[in-house]
């Protein structure tokens, strides 16, 4: 937004015009809340909203302001009373700019080469939950790419890696607590594995055997546990927002200590649900992260073909919500974000937007090859220049948690596990028949029992045609 | 699930409706059929050789002036108790309250429903006792409020989230479909959704288009959602109060006319059994499958019916996915022809559903093909005139009646 500062008139109440213009609501209590948000100490704003922040280093209580601005509005400029509040009038034509001269900032902890930037602000981490930062990137890795293989060699029938976004994936999850109720889209199983779940326990998903919690019902990557409060994925993009308010709405009601978080990316914040979760969430004050891995892909659809805003950060302010914009492939810098954020929604009882700036470095998934629509060269630069494991790698041993051995004996530990893994998966039996029709209800009702006759019966008529893997 | 407490029927006010004149509808007789058709919908046969393709299996002939064995069933209910009478929006309101009082996780969520107590005053008074975070306020978004809905419930809330119309719905669609039906699936049974969405639907008067929307053809093919449509004050608290309790993701239709039906209920607590169909009325000769508003439609006919010597059995179908085929089937074999008589429209609908059902399960038993009344294929006219003649009246299923039972 351009300021135009008029000579004519005292230049604070000019300021005091812009105030009045950008807080548009009116109740007291939303100026004040608008005011307490940019305090002194924060980072400071960038562009057009400076004069705000340091006219509220000036102003004194809430009231002093109104009364303040009735005395001068009374002198000089007309204030009206609409519905949301007292908005100031302006005698120019005046739009405010679609973008920001300077595009918002990204915080980010470690530079390029995983050195600590000198006084930077981040969330202190022990070594014990550093190692585990580390050790589960090296773990998602290694089994993305065992999974993205066995897909190739046919053991599996689909997969979709987290290759590149692995920071996103595990720093932000062990910033959370295990009673954050997770709503994922489909790239984050860095989470579930943060948490607990086993290698066993992805590969049963993935082949859909009979200790598939799921119970083979769903696609490979569609996991769910509600034992560690991730739930189900459901493949359509950005429902899971809503759901995941409506979580945040149930956590407040319970007066709990914990948040409802959920993971989307850039693709779907042009989904309507992202639009509507977000204002739902700010109006509502619900306990939710809303985390957009901005990966710069929706399968072969660039960021610049899904929106024209800056990113996605600045859409929370469209909401009045709080946002932050992240380097997605800095652990550090992920960890202390969601650090922070996760205390404010608790604290404040708020919604807050996280942008994370990444890349995915593997395709959207194995039914997509990306080389059509992007180069190789572009890939293999965000792998190598940009990696997020490497990054962090370099700050763990520089503190002296880690080092050549540690990471080959993982690997080599993890890769075994792996393999044995899918091994033990795929020799698995599969869910039997009966657990295509339970589940539909609580209780398979009349219809539903006699279509399982049918089918039965005509699997005793054709059994040469039914799946010989499949127990009846 | 509890006992079924089945009260009776038919309502006693049924001033809302226009009282069809009779005399001003043609009498029916076989060589008009063709002027009729092209007001109702007639399914299963061709109307103009209609009579000639009747099959009458039955040795001997219908008595024409048989006595009807049971007047229409009074408005007071089978306990033996006083009661207390209230309007049919004033019962799903008690059922609601008595849930949230008895259930701290009962929470109401939609557009106005907080201070303004819902657009048809179901949810008045809510607010001021138990809160704006247990019955919330949204901003205008169907699938979001929805979306939030089945969040919650995943986290053991259960929320009754209401479509201010019905219609708008189907914006909701998506999450509903594949989020409310599948999650319970998908999980492997880990996450149980035990939402109610309700809301009025059906066409009512110059409500236009866009406000007279029949969703349950819309939603009867999702899986893992049950669907129930109320249509007296009794029934309406009792599918309520089934419907929360349910762990299975319930729609409970109602019917933007039928608010205002006054009806004494009982003061005991009762639900009724969401899979249960309703026997308005016992009868010999034909079974009429109706639900919501065309079943006072259809008891308005059956007067007339009554009057001129037949004994129709009229059944409230209410469980609109699953069907009650039990209480259907018992009917078609005993009176061995049905009539389907509906709001939806011809093409897609709840009778044609229903139709197919009867026809695959008692083809044996059936004396005549099943009939079914729908509102044409049309969306509906805002003229009041036109809008009437999309809705089944009851001199159409008085003419539909006597030709089955020819």
């Amino acid at each position: 937004m351009a300021l135009h500062l008029r000579s004519s008139s005292s230049s604070k109440s000019t300021l005091l015009n812009i105030l009045r213009h950008n807080l548009g609501f009116g109740s007291r209590s939303h100026v004040t809340r608008h005011i307490r948000q940019i305090l002194p100490h924060d980072p400071p704003l960038r562009g057009s909203q400076n004069p705000i922040s340091r006219l509220c280093n000036t102003m004194a209580e809430p009231e002093t302001l109104s009364s303040f601005v009735q005395h001068e509005y009374a002198n000089n400029h007309q204030v009206m009373d609409f519905p949301g509040g007292k908005v100031a009038f302006t005698p120019e034509i005046q739009f405010i700019s679609e973008s920001d001269k300077e595009r918002v900032p990204c915080y980010r902890v470690l530079d390029d080469n995983g050195q600590l930037i000198t006084n930077s602000q981040f969330v202190q981490v022990s070594e014990e939950v550093a190692v585990k930062i580390y050790s589960d990137m090296v773990t998602l890795q290694i089994m993305d790419n065992i999974f993205y293989e066995a897909q190739r060699q046919g053991r599996l029938s689909f997969y979709a890696t987290a290759i590149g976004e692995e920071a996103i994936n595990i720093a932000s999850a062990a910033a959370l607590t295990p009673q954050d109720v997770i709503f994922p889209q489909y790239r984050e199983p860095g989470v579930l594995l943060w948490r607990g779940f086993t290698l066993q326990e992805f590969a049963n998903q993935c082949f859909g055997n009979k200790s598939d919690y799921g119970k083979g019902r769903q696609m490979p990557v569609h996991y769910g546990s509600n034992k560690l409060n991730y739930f189900t994925v459901s493949a359509t993009i950005a429902t899971q927002l809503p759901n995941a308010v409506g979580a945040a709405y149930s956590l407040k009601m319970d007066k709990k200590d914990a948040c409802a978080v959920t993971y989307f990316g850039d693709g779907g914040t042009s989904e309507g649900d992202f639009h509507a979760a977000l204002n739902f969430a700010a109006v509502m004050e619900a306990p939710v992260l809303f985390i957009c891995r901005n990966n710069g892909w929706a399968i072969s659809t660039p960021t610049s073909d899904q929106f024209r805003s800056d990113g996605v950060v600045v859409k929370g302010r469209a909401y009045g919500i709080r946002s932050i914009r992240v380097d997605g492939n800095d652990a550090l810098a992920m960890y202390s974000a969601v650090h922070t954020a996760r205390e404010m929604a608790i604290r404040e009882q708020r919604p807050i937007l996280i942008e994370a700036l990444t890349y995915r470095v593997g395709h959207h998934s194995t039914s997509d090859d990306s080389t059509r629509y992007r180069s190789a060269g572009e890939i293999e630069w965000w792998n190598k220049a940009r990696n997020p494991l490497s990054r962090f790698r370099t700050w763990i041993e520089s503190n002296g948690w880690w080092s050549d051995k540690t990471e080959s004996d993982l690997r080599s530990r993890i890769k075994k596990e792996m393999l044995e893994a899918l091994r033990v998966a795929e020799k698995t039996e599969k869910p039997n028949l009966q657990n295509m029709f339970s589940d539909v209800y609580d209780v398979p009702p009349s219809n539903l029992r006699e279509q399982e006759l049918l089918v039965r019966q005509t699997i005793n008529s054709h059994p040469q045609d039914y799946p010989s893997d499949v127990p009846l | 699930m509890s006992a079924i407490l089945q009260g009776a029927g038919a309502a006693t006010a049924l001033s809302p409706f226009n009282s069809i004149d009779s005399n001003k509808l043609v009498a029916p007789s076989r060589s008009s059929l063709s002027v009729r058709s092209k007001r109702y919908i007639v399914a299963g046969s061709d109307s103009k050789s209609f009579g000639s393709s009747l099959i009458v299996r039955r040795s001997e002939p219908l008595i024409p002036n048989a006595v009807a064995a049971k007047a229409d069933t009074a408005a007071s209910s089978t306990s033996s108790k006083p009661g207390h009478e209230l309007l049919l929006f004033e019962a799903l309101q008690e059922g609601l309250e008595e849930e949230m009082d008895r259930d701290p996780h009962v929470c109401v969520m939609g557009e106005d429903v907080g201070h303004y107590g819902g657009s048809y005053k179901v949810t008045k008074g809510l607010a001021d006792k138990f809160g704006d975070l247990r019955v919330l306020d949204t901003p205008i978004c169907e699938n979001a409020f929805t979306g939030m809905g089945i969040g919650a419930a995943m986290t053991g809330l259960r929320p009754v989230i209401e479509g201010m119309n019905m219609g708008f719905l189907l914006l909701a669609f998506n999450q509903i479909s594949n989020n409310c039906g599948m999650l319970h699936y998908t999980s492997g049974g880990q996450f149980t959704i035990p939402v109610v969405i309700r809301g009025p639907g059906g066409v009512g008067r110059q409500l236009g288009a866009e406000h007279s929307q029949r969703l349950e053809s819309y939603f009867q093919s999702i899986p893992g959602i049950q669907m129930v449509a109320c249509s007296t004050p009794y029934n309406a608290k009792g599918l309520m109060k089934a419907a929360i309790r349910s762990e299975n993701p319930v729609i409970l239709f109602e019917h933007v006319l039928l608010y205002n039906l006054k009806e004494t209920i009982p003061d005991e607590e009762y639900i009724c059994n969401l899979e249960e169909a309703e026997m308005v009325r016992p009868g010999e000769h034909i079974t009429i499958l109706t639900y919501s508003r065309m079943r006072y439609h259809v008891m308005q006919a059956a007067k007339t019916l009554v009057n001129k010597g037949y004994d129709p059995e009229v059944i409230d179908i209410r469980s609109l996915k699953p069907f009650d085929l039990y209480t259907i089937g018992n009917s078609v074999k005993k009176t061995h022809r049905v009539l389907i008589v509906e709001e939806c429209m011809r093409t897609g609908g709840i009778g044609a559903s229903l139709t197919a059902a009867i026809n695959e399960n008692f083809h044996d038993f059936l004396d005549a093909p099943v009939m079914c009344l729908s509102s044409q294929d049309v969306p509906t006219p805002y003229a009041g005139t036109l809008e009437e003649w999309t809705v089944v009246q009851p001199a159409q299923i008085v003419t539909a009646v006597e030709q089955l039972c020819q």
